[in-house]
């Protein structure tokens, strides 16, 4: 592969990563409003146009093709990938004013909004569609300003922004351990997908720590990742038993 | 009223003929200006742009339109650089200066619609400032903006010899001084160019999580950066002479030499027969080996709006034929046939650029992803038909009260 591939990313120890289990997801959707909510995700009155939504976790709904009574369905969160392809993410890569960047520290693939100058390169280089674009100014109705959250910049028109890992609530339990005088590198913390769900199907964590219950489900049986054919190396895993979503995850000329 | 303006030995049509025209053009110019500035004050909501389509007709027309302005360093490396070796490239001193304001059109327009594409235009400088080295991009952005700085000074000795201009002794003489270091500038946008019409190609090639677009390469440069340039150098030249064959047609005057035009059609023709084999190698290494590594085949890519009717279009109708047309004394000799060979050329250039930018985007990557189509607003269309009115607009003018053609006194007694 040209450009990608020349160097190894620093060998840290820390690799924050996510495993969903499709087995326990009910597509109920509280992962999405949860981030939309945690992370000050502007909408419109009307958001039926979804090409247009903002939206850092979508639900797609996956089909097996066959009908009643052999028909299936499952629902599979998709949050940003963080990819960890040698070298730079696919949207790293492009950005040509580093506004998107990977933390090599903690393998966090993260965008500067005040730095971005909505190129859009980003967005089209994902192939998880994991990014969107504000195509409005943000505004939310006066009776919820209130609730918006300190913690988070709300973005402006013409920029792009996309799933953090809920980077700010990283940085509270890094600043909570450096309070309590313990190593602030690899801290466990929860982001807000992960709390809502309520089937307990998202496992969030570090995947370098073998003793991590997110890297242990990672290398589960049932495991997965998206696209593995690219080489984008994503740090979201899925875990399904059932063979005809494997076999969608992944483009395959059989 | 402006006789006093028009080069010596040469006739125009009346004033008021040509002032209806700058009216015409100021029209259309006005429309795309209130357009742009639409897309400035409301966003980039009004376009047909969305999170699936991060690139639409502006990133399509400006990567067209600087392909299509290529004409201007590549006359300019065969005239200034190649000459010396190869005499009969000499002649290309005839249609030059056309070549000059051609490409410097193309380019200022590019650079005007590209401030409209990106989201944050008063953040366009961080460009230079957060510059990613990685970023195919920010070889586009540091590549253009200092060709387009060559054009600029390559345009300047150009309008100095306007009359009532080239009177003033100092402006002669600095005109002067400026065309005789022309070589220099002509040989510093040739090494721009070649670098930026590749890192344009790049920007699609380097997109690994894009089976359609990623193409492997030579060290940090995907194919589609060389086919890009050597697919821009097979189409700016003809585009040039379609454009000198417009204003011949309009004002009723031989401007070049015939010959002028059947040594760009040989060159074109050789350069576009090259592309087509490399980038007909380089379609089936795609469709036979790294397309399958994705674990896709060549049919995944093609579905209706976006069929491969688009492939055949590009690669046949607007490959084939004009080489097939180009490559033959005989059809060079037949103006219909060589204009309709340089028309298809650069047609299929920039179905080329289309297919990359555009058609890239429609295919949908995850399994369970959908196909997407992409309809252009009319905030899209507007500011790119106005860039092309302020390329007439130019023309015109230059054509009017500046000697571009140094042979029309000798050709039109």
């Amino acid at each position: 592969m040209s450009g990608n591939a020349h160097s190894e990313h620093a060998a840290g120890k820390v690799r924050y990563g996510m495993v969903i289990d499709l087995d326990k997801c009910t597509g109920c959707g509280a992962c999405a409003v949860a981030c939309q909510q945690e992370n000050n995700i502007a909408f419109r009155p009307d958001e039926s146009n979804k090409l247009r939504t903002i939206s850092w976790l979508t639900l797609y709904r996956l089909e097996n093709g066959k009908d009643y009574p052999e028909h299936r369905e499952a629902m599979l969160p998709r949050p940003c990938m963080h990819c960890d392809s040698p070298h730079h993410a696919p949207c790293t890569f492009v950005c040509p004013v580093n506004a998107t960047v990977r933390d090599e520290h903690t393998g966090i693939v993260d965008h500067i909004a005040v730095r971005c100058i909505g190129c859009r390169y980003c967005m089209v280089a994902c192939p998880y569609h994991a990014r969107s674009f504000n195509w409005w100014d943000p505004k939310w109705p006066k009776t919820m300003e209130a609730m918006l959250s300190p913690e988070v910049s709300p973005r402006m028109r013409g920029v792009v922004e996309k799933c953090t890992f809920c980077h700010h609530r990283l940085n509270r339990a890094r600043d909570r351990a450096r309070i309590n005088g313990e190593d602030p590198d690899g801290v466990e913390y929860t982001p807000a997908c992960v709390e809502a769900c309520p089937t307990g199907a998202i496992t969030f964590g570090n995947l370098r720590d073998p003793h991590s219950q997110v890297a242990k489900l990672a290398k589960d049986p049932r495991a997965f990742r998206i696209l593995e054919k690219l080489h984008t190396e994503p740090k979201v895993y899925y875990l399904s038993s059932e063979q005809w979503i494997h076999k969608q995850s992944d483009n395959d000329l059989s | 009223m402006d006789k006093a303006l028009i080069p010596e030995g040469v006739k125009r049509c009346p004033l008021p003929v040509f002032g209806l025209w700058m009216l015409v053009l100021f029209a259309v110019i006005a429309w795309g200006i209130y357009a742009g500035l639409t897309v400035l004050l409301k966003g980039l909501n009004v376009t047909g742009l969305n999170n699936y389509f991060g690139f639409g007709l502006y990133i399509c027309v400006d990567l067209g339109i600087i392909a299509l302005g290529a004409g201007a360093f590549f006359s300019g490396f065969l005239y200034y650089g190649l000459s010396r070796f190869f005499p009969q490239l000499k002649e290309l001193h005839k249609i030059i200066n056309l070549a000059v304001i051609v490409g410097f059109c193309c380019y200022t327009g590019a650079l005007l619609v590209l401030l409209l594409e990106i989201g944050q235009p008063l953040r366009g400088w961080f460009g230079y400032w957060h510059a990613n080295v990685h970023s195919m991009l920010t070889e586009v952005i540091f590549c253009i903006s200092c060709y387009a700085i060559v054009l600029v000074i390559e345009f300047v000795p150009i309008i100095l010899e306007n009359r009532k201009l080239d009177a003033i002794k100092p402006v002669h003489i600095f005109g002067h001084n400026l065309h005789e270091i022309m070589a220099i500038f002509a040989m510093t946008g040739t090494f721009l160019s070649f670098f930026h019409q590749g890192s344009l190609g790049g920007v699609p090639g380097v997109m690994f999580g894009r089976p359609f677009a990623y193409r492997e390469g030579f060290f940090v440069w995907p194919w589609t950066f060389f086919l890009f340039t050597l697919s821009a150098m097979a189409c700016g030249p003809a585009f040039t002479a379609i454009i000198c064959r417009i204003i011949e047609k309009v004002s009723r005057k031989q401007l070049v030499d015939r010959s002028v035009y059947e040594l760009i059609g040989k060159i074109e023709g050789g350069l576009l027969l090259t592309y087509l084999i490399l980038k007909g190698l380089d379609t089936l290494y795609w469709a036979l080996d790294t397309a399958p590594g994705f674990g896709l085949k060549l049919s995944d890519f093609y579905q209706e709006p976006y069929g491969m009717w688009l492939l055949v279009a590009e690669l046949g109708i607007c490959g084939v034929i004009p080489v097939i047309l180009l490559l033959t004394p005989q059809a060079r000799k037949s103006n219909g046939l060589l204009f309709l060979a340089f028309f298809l050329d650069c047609t299929g250039i920039v179905i080329n650029r289309f297919a990359m930018t555009v058609e890239a985007l429609a295919i949908p990557v995850m399994p369970f992803d959908h196909w997407a189509v992409y309809i252009p607003t009319v905030y899209e269309w507007a500011p790119c038909i106005a860039m092309l009115a302020y390329g007439a607009l130019i023309v015109s003018l230059s054509y009017r009260y500046l000697p571009v053609f140094p042979r029309e006194p000798e050709l039109n007694p």
